[in-house]
């Protein structure tokens, strides 16, 4: 018999990296399925190509870099990115834009930082982000939601389209996107934003159609869903103590409290608390996004300031940006000030007293210097 | 700060702190804690080591070969921080020696082996049923002669404990045993609760608390229930059943949970008026005291996966584990690597050997399940997910610490309050990514200690060399001062040499200075002659011959000075051992008249190569002086004879 | 015109004055950057970087910008911290100068065949080792630096740079000792 050494603790509650990425993954199939149900098939297309994209530059990024492919790799991170990535993207966005965003995501944002652990940023965000920025028009044509549009492509003419630019019959993306009534369709952020511009109340806004259908006033047709089943995924992650509470609960109470004191000056021009709660991406990035454990604030109090600081910028730039929806350039800002967050929000040791080590390390410097 | 009445209160009300944190592992005691801890036979050999507490081993007291006697000691306790080591059964002394430790790095220690003999002979014991009798020091000398240190884990001497000066509020007993499948303290507890409570009453009189709280986790509701009736009428003691969640049982933590105080970041619970005993500990002060046995055993818990037959049993200290896996039945395999964990599996370490002894803190032997070596790059990256952080009961930021230990930047790690980590490993229990948290920190520790050492070190070195240079400063001054007073002298001696050169001897002290000073001006004057040679022959050797009789006489009035002088010097060595100085200065004397001498001879043999023997000469007569000045100017005049010999012979074979 | 040199003037004066008494009144104590260099030194006072202890060499770091990279006792963790205190770039050690040492190591005598030569006593830079003339020597283990000067000077060739052994209070939780096979052992019943 050989004798075997390890250090202690010899007993570990395993739950691996790899089983958190997959549940994360597993909690994004409702919100996913509400998705394709009221984009079509586009939404697999793009989940499909996103993740193979990211795999595929993880596995040859670490192969350049000479690191255990197949262990990395499994760790199923870059799945999660793509992921991510692909629920962000319209339905039927041409494929090499996906693929530029993969590429984006993970050959600059995370393996260039080091890989897993090391970015700072999070790899998602900046494909999205790298996308808005770089073509504004092709990421906001959204289509209409099922049930609104007038017509509803097939898998083959979302393969087609995504691919070719055309549906089989011939049409394009601009043509699918005529809703019922005729006109081109626009997100229910989109659309408010519009009517604001045009000298409309944020309460005509709503009643126009893309509004329909929702379980409140505000609740954007399918939007509404698509959200409700993303938080109810989110839940099922803070019950299997996957995701701390901390950030996606003050993401939320972030944007209540913004929304509310803006709505409670103007209630014609700033929408409600819930509108901004079920429009847009607020959900997905709340539950899904900004938990990303690497790029957020990993302290109690931290996550708590990031979370609401999170919320807070989603308002405003939501409200007196340039885009439509903000949540990826608020996840990004505060991913910046991570560190300064951290240090800041550092628990008081067990035996030390209240004061943060912040200046008990400041004090230090001190002492020396002197 | 909770104040005493606050803490009491809550406590009548069972209602507790809280500590931040902390991990729920299966606790698993269920495979151990059925059967009632067993006596083992004698084994072939023990191996006692001398030191197994936090502190000093004691001066050993026994011989190799001496037969000893059950609960005799072995070592006398040398200094406050060591306790003695007494001989677990009968025996003969077979050697001490350097024997594997029971320590995670295996580093050998020193160790006693003895042999039983099988008769398992008490030595003559001293009971004292009567402890509130004695005083409070006799008590505490009575649990440091039973060498009774911490069963808990640290092994800190339990009389230094004992022996608290401070003002005690709370005296807490530890029953936690928090760790998973340890069941040692609970089985004491079940069986023995009487006798704890016998070492309570004692640790009570010793150390006169204001109260008392004994804690149980509420997993052991039969060991609480014991207590509970042997404390029953017991006034200001509190039984406490805390909820189980790891690590509970550390000192801290039990602190804060039972009282809701913190013991103060480089402080002891001493300082918050807390004083906390294991319930092993108890055990054995009331062993020591009322029946006047040593610390000779302990139970220890064998359990694990890989054992047929779980159980606990009374270990003699210094039982080779390997008795007790045989005991427990391992379940052996050819194929797989058995770790052999002693304490628990989230602080406890694997032994490197079969032969490491059972100490005064091995509560347990866990042999998990047979498991192939795990491949060394299982660690993945760090996500910052902060589970760690979540768990940590110091509230730490584990992942902080990592990143910088990793980095060696010590001192933010130490920002970080790296030495507030109390090793529990419940951020390495719940580490998504398998790493090791716990070691790097281990790691990063001892970087740090052995960076404190190196610098105490060499700030020590530092001011050596600084007080070697000044030293040698002074010398060169002292030196230069001589050289100054021995120009000064030479001037005089020239004034006249040419008349009387007897008279520059006239201090017997510096006689052999003189002497030097005047066979220099001998030298002098017989060095300028080959000069003058080619010109004023006659004259030249007219000087060169009165400059020898000068000469002659200069060394015989300097051999006379220097003789008394040596005999003096002799006479002061014998009798005064305590003024080496006085020879010092003799013996360096003699060795500048040895060198003065020596560089003579040399100048001499190669300017004037006419009488080399008569040249050499005066120069052993002048050796020969030193030879008596000192016994230490010896080597050196034999050197310089020798030297001058070779030198002589050289020049005449050349010649 | 006139006025505008005069007021320039003026103002040229007054903020010389002000500067001038600004850098008196703010006199910064000039660093002491010797004493910083020395204190990041480890005082083996070997001599291997070709100065006479590490004070000197400390003084030629600070005052004649002299290699950082002398210093084998050390080794890279010195060189680094030079580095940082310095504001150079790290540089590996120069090879020249001695290897870096790879354990720490103390002189020990082997004292039978020591002849008393006192050679080496006069060699030990931090007076280590204690003994007298024809009387043997012997080595002070905890003052030992390492410095290994004492090695040449011995004419018996005596002296020999032993490893400091580890022990239990001193590990460094690197490496445990290589598990042995268990050995069963009989069981005496």
């Amino acid at each position: 018999m050989i004798l075997g050494t390890s250090s202690s603790p010899h007993h570990t509650a395993r739950r691996s990296t790899q089983i958190i990425m997959q549940l994360v993954m597993l909690a994004a199939i409702p919100g996913l399925l509400a998705q394709w149900y009221f984009f079509g098939w586009g939404v697999v297309i793009q989940l499909a190509l996103a993740i193979v994209t990211c795999v595929g530059c993880e596995a040859l990024v670490l192969a350049l870099r000479k690191k255990p492919v197949v262990f990395v790799l499994n760790d199923y991170s870059a799945v999660l990115t793509g992921w991510l990535l692909a629920i962000c993207l319209p339905p039927l966005l041409p494929w090499w834009m996906t693929v530029i965003g993969c590429v984006f995501a993970i050959v600059i944002a995370k393996q260039l930082y080091g890989g897993l652990g090391f970015n700072i940023f999070n790899p998602a965000m900046i494909g999205y982000v790298v996308l808005l920025i770089s073509f504004p028009a092709q990421m906001s044509q959204w289509l209409p939601v099922n049930g609104l549009a007038e017509l509803s492509p097939s898998l083959l003419d979302s393969l087609s389209v995504i691919f070719t630019g055309f549906t089989v019959s011939g049409h394009d993306i601009e043509q699918l996107r005529y809703t019922i009534d005729g006109v081109t369709s626009a997100t229910p952020l989109d659309s408010v934003r519009t009517a604001i511009t045009l000298n409309n109340t944020y309460s005509d806004a709503i009643n126009s159609p893309v509004f329909n259908g929702g379980l409140l006033a505000s609740w954007g047709a399918g939007w509404g869903w698509i959200s409700a089943f993303y938080l109810l995924g989110g839940i099922a992650l803070i019950m299997a103590n996957i995701i701390n509470w901390r950030i996606p609960v003050s993401v939320l109470v972030g944007v209540a409290i913004t929304a509310t004191v803006l709505n409670l000056l103007n209630g014609d021009l700033y929408g409600s608390a819930v509108y901004h709660w079920f429009n847009g991406a607020v959900m997905v990035g709340a539950f899904f996004i900004a938990t990303d454990p690497v790029s957020a604030s990993t302290t109690a109090k931290g996550k708590v300031v990031f979370g609401a600081l999170i919320g807070f910028w989603i308002v405003i730039i939501r409200t007196f940006g340039g885009y439509p929806d903000a949540v990826a350039f608020s996840i990004l800002f505060l991913n910046m000030s991570v560190p300064l967050i951290d240090y800041y929000t550092q628990p008081r040791t067990y035996g030390h007293s209240t004061k943060n080590r912040a200046e008990n390390s400041a004090e230090k410097r001190k002492k020396k210097s002197n | 700060m909770e104040s005493f009445d606050t803490i009491v209160k809550r406590l009548s009300e069972n209602r507790l702190w809280q500590f931040p944190g902390g991990v729920k592992p299966q606790d698993k005691k269920a495979l151990s804690n059925t059967h009632a801890i067993r006596r083992l036979p004698l084994p072939d050999c023990l191996y006692i080591p001398l030191k197994q507490h936090i502190g000093n081993k004691g001066s050993l007291i026994v011989e190799v070969g001496q037969r000893v006697l059950k609960g005799q000691p072995l070592t006398k306790a040398s200094g406050p921080y060591s306790v003695p080591i007494h001989a677990s059964t009968s025996g003969t002394v077979k050697a001490i020696d350097e024997h594997v430790s029971a320590h995670p790095s295996g580093i050998a220690e020193p160790t006693l082996m003895l042999e039983p003999d099988g008769l398992d002979e008490w030595i003559k014991l001293h009971p004292n049923p009567h402890y509130s009798q004695l005083d409070k020091s006799t008590l505490v000398e009575l649990i440091c002669d039973a060498g009774i240190s911490g069963m808990g884990g640290a092994g800190f001497p339990t009389h230094i404990k004992t022996n608290n000066p401070q003002k005690l509020e709370f005296l807490i007993i530890n029953g936690i045993e928090c760790e998973p499948y340890i069941t040692a303290d609970d089985r004491l507890m079940r069986e023995h609760a009487w006798q704890i409570r016998q070492g309570i009453d004692i640790l009570q009189h010793t150390l006169n608390p204001k109260h008392i709280i004994v804690a149980v986790e509420d997993n052991k509701p039969e060991a609480l229930e014991a207590l509970r009736i042997a404390c029953k009428d017991k006034p200001d003691c509190s039984l406490v059943s805390t909820p189980t969640l790891y690590p509970m049982g550390g000192e801290k933590q039990l602190i804060q949970v039972v009282t809701g105080r913190e013991v103060p970041g480089k402080g002891l619970p001493s300082d918050i008026g807390i004083t906390m005993f294991n319930i092993g500990t108890c055990f054995a002060i009331a062993d020591a005291v009322f029946n006047g046995k040593p610390l000779i055993e302990r139970v220890v818990t064998l359990t694990g996966e890989a054992v047929k037959a779980p159980q606990n049993v009374w270990a003699l200290i210094g039982t080779p584990i390997a008795f007790l896996t045989e005991h427990a039945q391992l379940k052996s395999s050819k194929r797989y690597s058995q770790r052999i964990i002693m304490g628990g599996p989230m602080m406890g370490f694997t032994v490197t050997s079969p032969r490491v002894p059972v100490v005064k803190t091995t509560n347990c032997l866990l042999m998990p399940k047979a498991s192939f070596a795990q491949p060394e790059d299982i660690e993945r990256p760090c996500i910052r997910c902060s589970a760690c952080s979540d768990v940590c009961p110091a509230s730490l930021l584990p992942q902080q610490l990592l990143w910088h230990s990793k980095a060696k930047e010590y001192d933010k790690a130490q920002d970080y309050n790296l030495f507030d980590c109390i090793e529990c490993g419940a951020c390495a229990y719940v580490c998504p990514s398998d790493i090791p948290l716990v070691q790097y920190y281990r790691q990063a520790k001892s970087a740090v200690r052995s960076e404190k050492d190196e610098k105490q070190k060499a700030e020590k070195a530092k001011a050596r060399f600084d007080a070697r240079t000044q030293r040698l400063e002074n010398d060169k001054k002292e030196r230069e001062e001589k050289h100054q007073k021995a120009a000064q002298a030479r001037q005089n001696a020239k004034a006249n040499a040419n008349d009387t050169a007897t008279e520059t001897t006239t201090a017997p002290k510096s006689a052999a200075v003189a002497a030097a000073i005047a066979r220099a001006k001998a030298k002098k004057q017989q060095t300028s002659t080959p000069v003058l040679e080619t010109e004023q022959k006659e004259p030249a050797q007219v000087d060169d011959k009165k400059a020898k009789v000068a000469a002659a006489v200069a060394r015989a009035k300097a051999k006379k000075a220097a003789s008394s002088n040596a005999i003096e010097s002799e006479e002061k060595l014998e009798s005064n051992t305590e003024a080496p100085q006085q020879t010092e200065v003799d013996d360096k004397k003699a060795k500048i008249a040895a060198a003065v001498a020596r560089a003579k001879a040399k100048k001499a043999a190669a300017s004037n190569g006419v009488e080399p023997n008569e040249k050499t000469a005066p120069t052993i007569e002048t050796t020969q002086q030193t030879d008596a000045d000192a016994k230490k100017a010896k080597v050196a005049a034999a050197v310089a004879r020798a030297k001058a010999k070779a030198k002589a012979k050289a020049e005449k074979n050349a010649e | 015109m006139t006025l505008a040199i005069f007021i320039t003037g003026t103002l040229a004066l007054l903020f010389g004055l002000l500067l001038g008494y600004a850098a008196i009144r703010f006199k910064v104590e000039s660093d002491p950057l010797v004493e910083q260099v020395d204190s990041l030194l480890p005082q083996t006072q070997c001599g291997q970087c070709g100065f006479p202890g590490c004070r000197p060499y400390a003084e030629a770091i600070a005052n004649d910008g002299d290699e950082i990279n002398k210093c084998p006792p050390g080794g890279d963790a010195t060189i680094k911290k030079l580095a940082d205190l310095m504001g150079v770039e790290a540089k590996p050690l120069n090879a020249a100068h001695g290897e870096d040492a790879a354990a720490k190591t103390i002189a020990y005598i082997r004292e039978d065949e020591c002849i008393g030569c006192t050679k080496c006593i006069q060699a030990c830079p931090v007076d280590a080792i204690i003994g007298a003339a024809k009387q043997m020597h012997t080595v002070i283990t905890d003052e030992c630096t390492g410095c290994d000067l004492c090695v040449d000077p011995c004419p018996v060739d005596c002296i020999d740079m032993i490893n400091v052994p580890q022990t239990s209070s001193t590990w460094d939780w690197k490496e445990s000792i290589q598990p042995e096979t268990l050995i069963p052992v009989k069981v005496v019943s």
